[in-house]
């Protein structure tokens, strides 16, 4: 049983604070993603767990041991780089068997380990080859073996797929995520690429700039977001977001159109309240093309700026009291820039945040 | 314009592009080398000219594969190849580990380093040489001023004690050389594989054992490909420390060429032992190239 738990964990450079005292339990054999943009601060507070970096404040245990002093080598974790650091001297089969060696396993289990973790990575052919040999997704590869034939109490991941194009990168996430469930442990994955994120965390924990904003399942992060930074990272295209006043029990935007408050937070609404509207853009579409049946519908007559047609759906720029707004329309219609068309939105789908604070208003 | 120059099928442009190069090369390389391995086969003296139309053959040859000094010359030419070699290369490594580590002055300390290389070996040689000196040399005094020895050490007049010395003033001279190349190679160094390896289970040894040592192996074969050449035909410093003595028992290949060719004026016989030395040169320094180009065959797959 190894989950991980950061308890306040803080990071500094010099007088520049990098992580803020995070908060994380992570499960025995859960799968959590780390996601938020450039220089959030994922990386710092993986290679922490790793033990690459020092920590400067906090606590951080593997399974019940503390080891913010334990060096990397006694935190029986393993790692996949983005640059999969591959050891270049060293063909496939050794580059997958030097932890085991540098353990002082026998030769017998090192081969056994190797052959097995090469046939789950279909390797088995390419053991001979050095590094220089191998394309880049078979270095991938490579470097994910090398990190499970040590049986390791939890992986940790810094954006391994990045490197590859977008073809290779699909099918590798689909790998790990079936190595996931043969090779069932603790996974900690960075990554600043929220669709990663989303088909493969069990949780999803949102950083930005050294903080968590949130922490939850896809879904609940998808349809549940905390705040509006996580409202626009999660899902893409991003959430749009409309400011307005709360007037008679309607949202009044700054152009003067007035939609209803959803249901599920009139009660939490103050009038004269300041909040933002958060809409996906597959919760408007123009009236007849939308994604299924609309609860409470809210109908606004808009202009098409731009239509981006992508087979079965299009996607729709428009404004709504003068800010740019992005719709889908679903269906094979071509609409032209300067039609005007009615819009349904989904208002049982809409959020309402707090227009200072950017917090949700729904109740958490 | 250049259909002109194609007579029949043989396309005279690049020859005659080249023939300024080619013209070159015959004069400074071609030239010397043919006139020496012809005068290696004559009985040549430097007094008497005539002789070098005296052709013997193989003469000089047989003489040296008979000669004892020639060959016990030419063991410790290997032995201080060797020696010295091997001496630079780990003082080299450890300069170039521990200036890596240093964050503050490192670029003072670079260029610190790089002094012993700017002077011409010749004064390096009269230095050391007045620095191992028995009676007035400082080392001695520094000892005796210490209290550890009253006694005057040979430094230059025992055999091993000099050829010591010489070595120190050796590896003193051209330690920087592997210093420079290897810490361009640990500048050079990716950091990942370092870090993998220390979550692979390695401790700071077996880091430097497993990863960092085999990717500076290419620095190294590099500055010994170079430095083998160099020594192979150390002169200098042995001329001026000892010039081979005492009784010829600091006695390198070309201090011994030398002396022949110069001061007993046997061109000829000079030239034959020059011939194999040069035999030597190049087998240590085709074995160092061999090991770059193996040892670098890896590295193409850092990333
Ligand atoms: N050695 C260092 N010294 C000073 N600042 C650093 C150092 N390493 C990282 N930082 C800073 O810490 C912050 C977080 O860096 P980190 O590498 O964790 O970002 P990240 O979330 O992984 O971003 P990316 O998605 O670009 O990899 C950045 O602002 C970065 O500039
Ligand atoms: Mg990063």
């Amino acid at each position: 049983m190894a989950g991980i738990t950061l308890a306040g964990v803080e990071k500094h450079y010099g007088r520049m604070r990098v992580v803020h005292g995070i908060d994380l339990d992570i499960a025995h054999e859960e799968f959590v993603v780390l996601v938020g943009p450039s220089g959030c601060g994922k990386s710092t507070t993986l290679r922490m767990i790793a033990g690459l970096e020092e920590i400067t404040g906090g606590e951080i245990r593997i399974g019940e041991r503390v080891v913010n002093d334990l060096p990397p080598r006694k935190r029986n974790i393993s790692m996949v780089f983005q640059n999969y650091a591959l050891y270049p001297h060293m063909n496939v089969r050794d580059n997958l068997g030097f932890g085991l060696k540098i353990a002082g396993q026998p030769q017998a289990v090192i081969a056994e380990r190797v052959r097995e973790a090469a046939e789950i990575l279909g390797l088995s052919e390419l053991l001979d080859r050095t590094p220089a040999e191998l394309s880049g997704g078979q270095r991938q590869r490579v470097a994910m073996g090398r990190a499970i034939v040590r049986h390791p109490d939890a992986f940790l991941f810094d954006e391994p797929l990045s490197n590859l194009d977008a073809k290779l990168r699909g099918q590798m996430r689909a790998e790990i995520k079936k190595l996931h469930q043969k090779v069932k442990t603790t996974v900690v994955y960075v990554t600043h690429d929220q669709i990663e994120a989303m088909t493969l965390a069990d949780r999803i924990v949102v950083m930005r700039d050294g903080y968590i904003e949130q922490v939850g399942t896809p879904m609940e992060v998808f349809n549940h977001p905390a705040n509006t930074f996580v409202a626009t990272f999660i899902g893409s295209p991003p959430m749009n977001l409309l400011p307005g006043r709360i007037e008679g029990g309607q949202v009044r935007l700054a152009g003067g159109e007035a939609v209803p408050v959803p249901a599920r937070l009139a009660a939490r609404v103050a009038e004269g309240l300041e909040v933002v509207l958060g809409i996906r853009p597959d919760d408007i579409s123009p009236v007849g093309h939308g994604l299924g049946e609309v609860a409470e519908p809210a109908d606004i007559t808009l202009t098409v700026s731009i239509a981006e047609p992508l087979g079965m759906e299009s996607l729709i720029y428009t404004t709504i009291a003068g800010q740019e707004v992005q719709a889908k329309l679903y269906g094979p219609r071509i609409v032209g820039p300067g039609e005007v068309l009615p819009f349904r939105l989904a208002l049982e789908r809409a959020h309402l945040f707090d227009a200072e604070t950017g917090d949700t208003l729904e109740a958490r | 314009m250049s259909r002109a120059f194609q007579t029949g099928r043989v396309n005279w442009t690049p020859v005659l592009l080249l023939l300024p190069a080619i013209g070159v090369m015959m004069f400074v390389v071609a030239l010397p080398l043919v006139f020496s391995l012809y005068t290696s086969l004559t009985s040549y003296r430097l007094t008497r000219p005539e002789t070098i139309w005296d052709f013997v053959w193989f003469r000089n040859y047989e003489r040296l594969f008979g000669n004892r000094d020639f060959w016990v010359a030419f063991g410790r030419t290997i032995l201080f190849l060797t020696i010295a070699l091997n001496v630079q290369l780990i003082l080299g490594l450890g300069i170039a580990l521990l200036i890596n580590k240093i964050t503050w002055g490192q670029r003072t300390l670079r260029t610190i380093m790089m002094f012993p290389m700017m002077f011409s070996p010749i004064l390096v040689g009269f230095q050391f040489k007045f620095i191992f000196n028995d009676n007035i040399g400082i080392l001695n005094n520094a000892l005796q001023s210490l209290g550890w020895t009253d006694r005057a050490i040979p430094w230059l007049v025992d055999g091993k004690l000099a050829m010591f010395s010489i070595i120190f003033a050796e590896v003193w001279m051209s330690t920087s050389v592997f210093a420079i190349l290897l810490l361009a190679g640990l500048f050079a160094m990716p950091r990942d594989p370092l870090e993998a390896a220390k979550v692979d289970g390695c401790n700071a040894w077996q880091v430097f054992r497993h990863i960092t040592l085999p990717f500076l192996m290419p620095f190294a074969f590099i500055a010994m490909t170079i430095r083998s050449l160099d020594i192979a035909r150390a002169y200098d410093i042995v001329k001026v420390m000892t010039d081979g003595g005492p009784a010829g028992r600091t006695e390198l290949l070309w201090t011994m060429i030398a002396r022949t060719a110069y001061q007993d004026a046997r061109m000829g016989q000079a030239n034959a032992a020059a011939y194999l030395s040069t035999i030597l040169s190049i087998a240590f320094t085709y074995y160092f190239y061999l090991k770059l180009v193996e040892s670098r065959r890896y590295m193409g797959g850092v990333q």
